[in-house]
């Protein structure tokens, strides 16, 4: 564990002085947030049911944006896990008598507490565009743990396209539908107003229970089964990722 | 040479053999380096160096055949093995976003030294390295020989008993390759085992104790410099006479013929003392006089093209 802990320092100090990716993937989510509030907010509220318009679609993105937000910091996780094993600093910490998996440790401790600064600074940004969420301290703390667990899933899920990528720039594209995939559920629109397959699709992908989750924690609508579905999909989404990186991890490389 | 510590050789390697797909990539290999000297493994782009030493960090397995370090099988015990390691590869293995300090307290910290002891290590081999002046800066912005030294230095920081050396000075000006060079005799000086890879015939005669050719994944030769040298033809005494009478008189009183250059006489032999007292001793018998006499040794070119073939 120290030498997780080490490894974690390490990616602290990374984060520091790369603050323009940081940035950038920070940048994603603001703009999908300012463009669909803003742009087709009116609209798209208004076909919500009732006539809510901009302001009512403010409340029904948010949590799409949020999912954006640890998509899109994700691929910096994979982006992050590619350098390392593209350079010839894996090998060196290979060649230590360290615990084996802490370099993962790193990283995937220091993307989680990223992503949930990052998701702080995106609640903000919403708040300040007319984000009125009606949540009780309970459920701020079960939102705080949703968002954690599906950050936690997915950056193992990143980690392992980071080692399995052949390259950097592979490393940063593989990620690239998780950022989308909010679009294809209920992030943005409801569900029943997709086509039949598409509509189907929407609903079973693991974004949508999580999207639906965080929408009656926050804002009081109906969550039936998809807390547990959510949390399901977490767990699932996070073992897979850990395996895979595990096994891509040990996979000897030659030189 | 510093002397043998110990019975338990640094690195042992018995029948080793290792492919990729159908490419037999190392052949065999048998080597025995004693504790606190530097050897060599000497060979061309594609020899299997780079496997070889690959094999003796942990970083890749063998398909057969057993690798001791200090006595631990790198294989059954990797993590033992790797305590006692210290490796600096062709392609420098630093934190390009971190500062060369950083990367020295990063790893500091990884061998889990003391607060003080972390500084001060960290301080010394900047010094010695000298890195003091670039400590502060990321190390993206070093050059090559500063990376490698840092790379070294990092390497050096858990105080390894065997260093392994994989082309340290390939691509660097040949400034930093004599800086290379030093760092690595001051090694020695300090008994620190070092395997070191090198295409370059005059870094294994310059540093190393012994050295192996590799050549397509098999020893050819194995010997010190001097004893490789040896194994070529071509090693001669040249005898330059005052005239034609004298030659004659010993070319019969040494049972050479003279090959036709005027005035000279070309006796194989190598440059050890005893051969040219032997040399000397029966051209006094024989009362010739020696106008001038030179040693032709070959170097470990000539020894590289007679074992593998030359025309590579």
């Amino acid at each position: 564990m120290t030498d997780g802990l080490i490894m974690l320092r390490r990616q602290f100090r990374h984060m520091a002085r790369d603050l323009s990716t940081t940035l950038l993937l920070l940048a994603v989510p603001i703009i999908f947030l300012l463009l669909f509030v803003y742009v087709l907010g009116g609209t798209l509220g208004d076909g919500l049911g009732g006539q809510g318009g901009r302001q009512a679609y403010v409340n029904y993105v948010v949590p799409g944006i949020l999912l954006i937000t640890v998509a899109s910091a994700v691929q910096g996780t994979s982006i992050a896990v590619a350098i390392d094993m593209t350079s010839g600093i894996m090998d060196r910490f290979r060649t230590m008598a360290i615990a084996r998996t802490s370099v993962l440790t790193g990283h995937v401790l220091g993307s989680v507490l990223q992503i949930l600064c990052q998701l702080l600074i995106i609640l903000a940004v919403a708040v300040l565009v007319g984000f009125r969420p009606d949540a009780t301290v309970t459920e701020w703390l079960a939102t705080a743990a949703l968002l954690t667990a599906t950050a936690f899933a997915l950056v193992w899920l990143a980690v392992g396209m980071g080692l399995s990528a052949k390259s950097v720039n592979g490393a940063s594209n593989l990620p690239m539908p998780l950022t989308l995939l909010p679009l294809f559920g209920s992030g943005f629109v409801p569900t029943e107003s997709m086509p039949a397959g598409l509509s189907w699709f929407a609903e079973h992908q693991p974004f949508t229970p999580i999207m639906e989750t965080l929408r009656g924690l926050l804002l009081g609508t109906p969550i039936g089964n998809s807390g547990a579905v959510a949390a399901g999909w977490c767990g699932a989404i996070a073992v897979a990722g850990y395996v895979w990186a595990r096994r891509n991890y040990g996979r000897e490389r030659s030189a | 040479m510093v002397p043998t510590m110990t019975d338990i050789p640094a690195i042992e390697v018995t029948g080793l053999r290792r492919s990729y797909g159908d490419q037999v990539v190392l052949d065999a290999i048998d080597l025995h380096v004693p504790e606190g000297s530097v050897f060599s493994l000497l060979g061309p782009n594609g020899a299997g160096k780079t496997t070889m030493v690959r094999i003796l960090a942990t970083l890749i397995r063998a398909d057969e055949g057993v690798a001791r370090i200090c006595g631990h099988d790198v294989a059954r015990e990797p993590d033992r093995v790797r305590a006692v390691i210290g490796m600096t590869g062709q392609f420098s293995a630093l934190d390009d976003y971190l500062t060369g300090e950083e990367n020295l307290l990063l790893m500091a910290d990884l061998n889990h030294l003391g607060r003080t002891e972390r500084r001060r290590r960290t301080k010394d081999l900047l010094d010695r390295f000298g890195l003091a002046e670039a400590a502060r800066k990321p190390a993206v912005t070093y050059s090559g020989g500063m990376r490698r030294r840092l790379d070294l230095a990092m390497g050096l920081m858990g105080r390894p008993k065997v260093i392994f050396l994989d082309e340290p000075t390939t691509g660097l000006d040949p400034r930093s390759r004599r800086d290379m060079w030093q760092i690595v005799r001051d090694l020695a000086g300090q008994g620190v085992t070092a395997l070191l890879t090198t295409q370059y015939l005059e870094e294994a005669d310059q540093l190393a104790d012994r050295i192996a050719l590799l050549d397509h994944g098999r020893l050819v030769a194995e010997g010190s410099p001097e004893e490789l040298k040896r194994l070529v033809p071509g090693g001669h005494v040249e005898l330059r006479f005052a005239d034609d009478q004298a030659l004659k008189r010993a070319a019969v009183a040494l049972d050479v013929p003279p090959d036709g250059e005027p005035l000279v006489l070309r006796v194989p032999g190598d440059n050890r003392i005893q051969t040219l007292r032997n040399l000397l001793g029966r051209l006094d018998a024989a009362a010739v006089e020696v106008e001038a006499l030179s040693v032709h040794t070959p170097d470990l070119d000539d020894v590289f093209f007679a074992v593998t073939g030359a025309g590579r």
